[in-house]
């Protein structure tokens, strides 16, 4: 009896410890969202809406700030397979701002564009996650497709378009259509890449890939099953070849294993739509018509 | 209740009408902001806009329509309301893209171009729409006594005619179609109503005419 107490209290104590240990070290409610930054002894993390984990939008080590910390951030970094160095870079959605202070790292005189429609978001990254800005970097206040819009009236392009507005329990729906896809592929330089950050589930993921496919032809897939995110990329003219792919392999591993990304193990989880096509052909396109992807993500 | 020489089937289709018209309105709002996302964003001032809008249109619309009601009121009137916000509801779905377009290259603010772009589409159709309210009062009410009674019933049809037009059009049509293919939809509808009242007005006349005639002898 005692000892099952014992057992018991020690379990409880763990469990409160934990609870105790993530401390919230900011919450306001901004105009879309609430925001919650949590300390978890080294761990410092952004979440918005809920207290859950799964909510996590962004995560890094106090005591090792360059380290990237989410699976999938890690996996972005796959679209350095497809370009050479970029030298223009559009970030949509900012969460901590850990893309952009990782990119701006590795490629000083890049100049990278961060567009959040949340401006409480940014002083967030500023204040807790170390987001900065400099006269390569800047961010804007602007929603995703107005300010992609705005930027092909003025022609301006860009080598790599990342596209990370997807928190976990809401899409904006009208960036989730070919028309939207269709904008975005109008700022990509010739050898410019897309990469999407998506968390599509069931009926979901087919209409998405579908979608892809119709703008941009086949393209490229990266997924491990440590979670349910998936990395699409794409490209304005044709795919890197598997050659081209390993030469940039060899090139990049020493100098992303510094941020903790395995640039080797992430290569083996690309797969292309021309070998792994995980649609059905009468599998209805999304577009500004028609775009009820939350409710498609329901079922 | 009936007027004298009303037919029987007068006031259930006024209702029917005018439960129509509600649905209409607000299955319309709702996909303003499907319609306005694509070039102003979906942040809480795009639903500024487009509630803005409807309900200065409404307003109007009432205005206009109480007013009209005073001159000769009629079925066959009151059908071509229909109509027209039939037609006036169309270019909602045919020139949307041009006039957002347009909006867009002119406007940088998005409040103001969303605002701008709201009126262009919406601010006709629902002034029409608005004025059918004070109209169907004026085709129902025969006393003073029940009217405001009969003022309840039809603000307790034509409001539930929203709310279900607000939800069918949020949770299943923009599922199964097209935003375009429910703007028409809703136009052919109303268009249809219109003429439905006229026709029926034209089709009750005679027969009023008779009995007019048989109690005259």
């Amino acid at each position: 009896m005692t000892k099952l107490t014992i057992v018991s209290l020690s379990i409880l104590s763990i469990f409160f410890s934990s609870i105790i240990n993530a401390k919230i070290i900011h919450s306001e409610r901004s105009l879309y969202r609430n925001i919650i930054v949590d300390d978890q002894h080294d761990l410092r993390c952004l979440k918005f809406n809920v207290k859950s984990s799964k909510t996590s939008q962004s995560c890094f080590l106090k005591s090792d700030p360059q380290k990237l910390v989410f699976n999938y951030t890690k996996l972005l970094f796959s679209s350095l397979l497809m370009i050479d160095e970029p030298k223009k870079v559009l970030i949509i959605g900012l969460g901590g701002g850990t893309m952009s202070n990782t990119i701006h790292q590795l490629y000083p005189d890049a100049k990278i564009d961060n567009v959040e429609i949340d401006p409480a978001v940014i002083s967030v990254a500023r204040t807790y996650f170390g987001f900065f800005e400099n006269e390569n970097v800047r961010s804007i206040v602007q929603d995703g497709r107005i300010f992609i819009k705005r930027a092909a009236l003025k022609k301006q392009q860009y080598d790599w378009i990342i596209l990370d507005a997807f928190n976990g329990d809401y899409i904006p729906e009208h960036l989730m259509t070919k028309e939207f896809y269709q904008e975005t592929k109008m700022l990509l330089s010739d050898d410019g890449v897309l990469s999407a950050n998506t968390f599509s589930v069931s009926k979901l993921y087919q209409h998405e890939s579908a979608t892809y496919h119709a703008v941009f032809g086949d393209f490229y897939n990266v997924a491990n099953r440590k979670n349910s995110n998936r990395i699409i990329l794409t490209k304005k003219n044709a795919l890197p070849s598997e050659e081209k792919i390993a030469s940039r392999v060899n090139k990049l591993t020493d100098k992303l294993s510094a941020f903790g990304i395995d640039i080797e193990s992430i290569q083996r989880d690309i797969q292309s739509t021309t070998t792994h096509r995980d649609w059905s052909d009468n599998t209805r396109i999304l577009t500004d018509q028609y775009s009820p992807a939350n409710l498609l993500n329901l079922e | 209740m009936q007027k004298k020489n009303q037919h029987v089937w007068q006031n259930p289709l006024i209702y029917i009408l005018a439960f129509s018209s509600g649905f209409s309105i607000m299955g319309i709002e709702l996909l303003g902001g499907r319609i306005l996302a694509p070039f102003f964003g979906s942040s809480v001032h795009i639903w500024g806009s487009i509630i803005t809008v409807f309900m200065l249109s409404l307003s109007l619309g009432y205005l206009i329509g109480g007013k009209l009601s005073t001159q000769a009121a009629s079925l066959n009137k009151y059908g071509t309301i229909f109509i027209i916000a039939g037609i006036t509801v169309l270019p909602i779905a045919i020139y949307s893209q041009v006039i957002m377009e347009s909006i867009f290259i002119q406007i940088e603010d998005s409040r103001y171009g969303s605002l701008l772009a709201s009126m262009a589409l919406f601010f006709i159709p629902t002034v029409i729409l608005g004025m059918i309210s004070p109209y169907s009062v004026r085709l129902l009410v025969t006393d003073k006594e029940s009217s405001g009674q009969t003022a309840g019933i039809l603000y307790f049809t034509s409001t539930l005619g929203s709310a279900l037009g607000t939800i069918i059009t949020s949770f299943y049509m923009v599922l199964a179609f097209d935003v375009n293919d429910i703007i028409i939809s809703f136009s052919l509808i109303l268009a249809s109503l219109g003429l439905i009242a006229i026709t029926f007005n034209k089709l009750t006349t005679p027969e009023i005419n008779n009995l007019m005639e048989a109690n005259n002898d």
